[in-house]
């Protein structure tokens, strides 16, 4: 029988290791309450209690993923073969380090690996949402404003998308075989490619005239979201196909380092892409149904009068008046997205299976045997993941509150 | 309103009619070809052979003719067995006729399941009705719950009842099915002993409390949430509407309010939300069938996905595309109905 800290032991143990989040979470409470009155709405979030529980919970998460690497005191793949399906607060006997959450059946530190699976759902649930309502805006707005043929073409294309069962789109988009074909590349290329537009669209109608503001503007707009869209379309598997293809030249191109500052695995792409592709169409539906509503008040016939192109109206004066609803389904759709990640997980589809996002980790953790004898190893990442979707949730909520009180 | 229905035909028609062609194209992908390939013929194959398998079964075939000889255009060909020489059927277990023939979805005919060596006419409608039992249960619990939890939330807005009643539909609505599934099994499987953790038994031995309340448990929870909230929020609006504070004012009771004029007029939201809400609980279907071992729909579609069992993919894809569009047509069709004030034109 192996040493164990016990139940104090594992809650102060839990307490310390968080150190680095509750002294971020310190700061920043410190700083709303200095300047609550000039943060607008996101100040007047701290009058309700929803509204503080679900900032807590999410910035944890947030500095959770940041320092990972301080908080977690193992590798999250790495084995101690003596730790297998430790209970929570076993003390290593050879090292003397505990593990909070028990180890699992590979050995592995449970704790440190809900702690890395934060890392990888923080980043790619906001990017793919954040990615999602670009194209969503960017289609969404034209089809409500205009109406007519492009509204019956692309919410025919949408409701294409909606009516696809989420989970049978994930198997055919993510399984492993699919990175040998063009279809994902072609996909993520074409997805990348609209925040630059919608950027430059916005910067253009914006400052259209105006040569000493518009050339930078839209020079910068060009090289920043090109220079992303390189960086993550630079995978090594993209680059093989395209030398396969005898496109080695922009193969060679994609290798420079200036490409690979944030180098993207494969694996995660691929996922990133499918979300992307599977929320994108809601957002459309929401943003085209706001179009609709807000293009009949008179500010709208105000700027049509005086001779505004359809784009200025769309992008200044509709959009900063849809901003309420669309930061709410945001902050929802971002939940939404981690359930997404965690279904992918959970069947085993994109992440690679030494993966410790919180999806495969569950599923790790709900094999019979496991779920009966060793519980812990499920409810760790299983608790991980509400909590941060509750958070999200909570935070809607408030906000929702908020800006309807506006 | 016939208009309007033919409109909605015609556009689920072309609906399905496109999805079937995407699924098509994404099973029959190279890879997933060769995946196909591997797992028909004996494992340790050269790629010649592979290539062989597939020419020979006429998945080599222009892709427009497989197509149309799913669809029941043109007509399946047999393959020549190279031994003898003669016209053998493609898939012995399916019987499939050993002559030419069309015979394809149009004709009823959804094709030869490959992973379970059957016709996935044997296989679907047993999985549909296993799911339809469980999604009976499912609604049975989670409908009355969520509406009767709205109605007392959305009843008295900001009283004690109501925000603690919003408090447990936040968290529900925030604990997708493999959450709830595995703190569940967790607590009463094997914490408590109470239930059974797995679902099987249901299949052969006939659904109990035992082995059919963990599931229905689950996929009632994460829904229960959502619904209850919308109710909620349409009963609270309905509360603050003019014909409600008349009634008040000419004396009638709260309970003869709420019961005889609000709650009418506040269900008519949730009514769509609940029919919207069956392309959800078909995500759930697969994530509960496969944790608690329940060979439904959702079990067969894993299975068949990850075999790359071309048919029974596509057949899979069109039952839940036609779930999602028939749902989507009641909904429009109910709130016409139900809502006076809305007349379909």
């Amino acid at each position: 029988m192996m040493e164990n800290v016990g139940a104090f032991g594992i809650i102060t143990g839990f307490a310390s290791s968080f150190w680095p989040v509750w002294l971020c979470l310190a700061a920043v409470f410190v700083v709303i309450y200095f300047f609550k009155k000039q943060l607008g709405i996101f100040g007047r979030l701290f009058n309700s209690n929803v509204g503080i529980l679900g900032v807590i919970l999410c910035l944890f998460w947030v500095f959770t993923a940041i320092f990972a690497d301080v908080i977690a005191p193992l590798d999250p793949r790495v084995q101690v073969s003596i730790m297998q399906n430790a209970v929570p607060g076993s003390i290593n006997p050879d090292t003397g380090m505990v593990f909070l959450f028990g180890g699992d059946l590979l050995a592995r530190d449970v704790f440190s690996r809900v702690v890395y699976g934060a890392r990888i759902v923080l980043t790619i649930a906001p990017a793919a949402t954040m990615i999602a309502f670009l194209v969503g805006i960017t289609l969404g707005l034209p089809a409500g404003y205009f109406g007519g043929r492009i509204d019956s073409i692309l919410s025919f294309f949408a409701n294409l998308v909606l009516a696809f069962p989420v989970i049978l789109l994930f198997y055919l988009l993510v399984t492993p075989g699919i990175m040998e074909t063009w279809l994902p590349y072609a996909l993520g290329g074409g997805l990348f490619v609209f925040p630059t537009l919608f950027f430059f669209v916005l910067f253009y109608t914006r400052f259209y005239g105006r040569n000493d503001k518009l050339v930078p503007y839209l020079a910068a707009t060009v090289i920043a979201g090109g220079w992303i869209w390189m960086n993550l379309m630079s995978t090594s598997t993209f680059i093989a196909k395209l030398n396969d293809a005898g496109l080695t030249w922009i193969g060679s191109l994609l290798n420079w380092r200036i490409f690979n500052i944030f180098g993207v695995d494969p694996n995660e792409l691929n996922i990133f892409i499918a979300v992307v592709f599977a929320s994108a169409p809601g957002v459309f539906r929401i943003v085209r149904g706001l179009t609709l509503d807000i293009q009949t008040r008179d500010y709208v016939a105000a700027a049509q009068t005086r001779g505004e192109t359809p784009w200025y109206i769309m992008l200044w004066e509709l959009l900063p008046n849809a901003r309420g609803p669309l930061i709410v389904d945001a902050c929802l759709r971002i939940g939404y997205t981690t359930i997404l990640l965690g279904t992918l997980g959970f069947f085993g589809l994109g992440m690679g299976p030494e993966s410790p996002d919180w999806g495969t980790t569950i599923k790790d953790g709900s094999q019979v045997a496991q779920l009966r004898l060793y519980y812990w190893q499920g409810v760790a990442p299983a608790l991980a993941l509400m909590s941060l979707v509750l958070g999200l949730n909570l935070l809607a909520d408030a906000l929702r509150e908020e800006s309807l009180r506006d | 309103m016939l208009r309007f229905l033919a409109g909605r035909l015609y556009v689920m028609a072309l609906t399905m009619l496109c999805l079937s062609f995407v699924v098509f194209y994404f099973v029959n992908l190279e890879p997933n070809l060769k995946k196909l390939a591997v797992t028909q013929t004996e494992m340790r194959v050269t790629d010649a052979d592979k290539e062989n398998w597939l020419q020979r079964n006429g998945f080599r075939d222009n892709f427009f003719v497989r197509y149309g000889r799913w669809i029941g255009l043109v007509a399946k060909q047999p393959v020549v067995d190279p031994a003898t020489g003669q016209m053998v059927p493609r898939f012995r277990y399916c019987d499939e006729p050993s002559v030419a023939t069309v015979s394809g979805v149009i004709q009823g005919d959804f094709g030869c399941s490959t992973a379970f060596r059957d016709k996935v006419s044997n296989r679907l409608p047993q999985a549909l009705k296993a799911t339809g039992i469980l999604m009976f249960w499912v609604m049975i619990v989670m409908i009355p719950v969520a509406l009767i939890l709205g109605v007392l939330a959305g009843m008295r807005e900001g009283s004690r009842t109501d925000r603690s009643i919003s408090s447990v539909s936040i968290v529900t609505s925030a604990t997708p099915e493999y959450v709830s599934a595995i703190l569940f099994t967790a607590l009463f499987a094997s914490g408590l002993g109470w239930l059974n953790g797995s679902a099987a038994s249901a299949m052969t031995r006939g659904i109990s409390f035992y082995n059919f309340t963990l599931p229905v448990m689950t996929m009632a929870v994460y829904g229960v949430g959502y619904i209850a909230r919308m109710t909620r929020a349409s009963m609270a609006e309905v509360m603050t509407s003019q014909y409600i504070r008349t009634a008040r004012l000419k004396g009638m009771g709260f309970r003869q309010v709420v019961l005889k004029h609000a709650l009418r007029n506040a269900l008519i939201a949730p009514f769509t939300v609940i029919m919207l809400q069956f392309p959800w609980l078909l995500t759930g279907v697969v994530v509960v069938e496969n944790i608690f071992s329940y060979k439904g729909f959702g079990w067969l579609l894993v299975n068949a996905a990850s075999n790359n069992d071309i048919d029974l993919v596509l057949a899979c894809g069109i039952v839940s595309v036609i779930i999602v569009l028939v749902t989507q047509l009641i909904s429009d069709i109910g709130y016409a109905f139900l809502n006076p004030r809305i007349r379909v034109s």
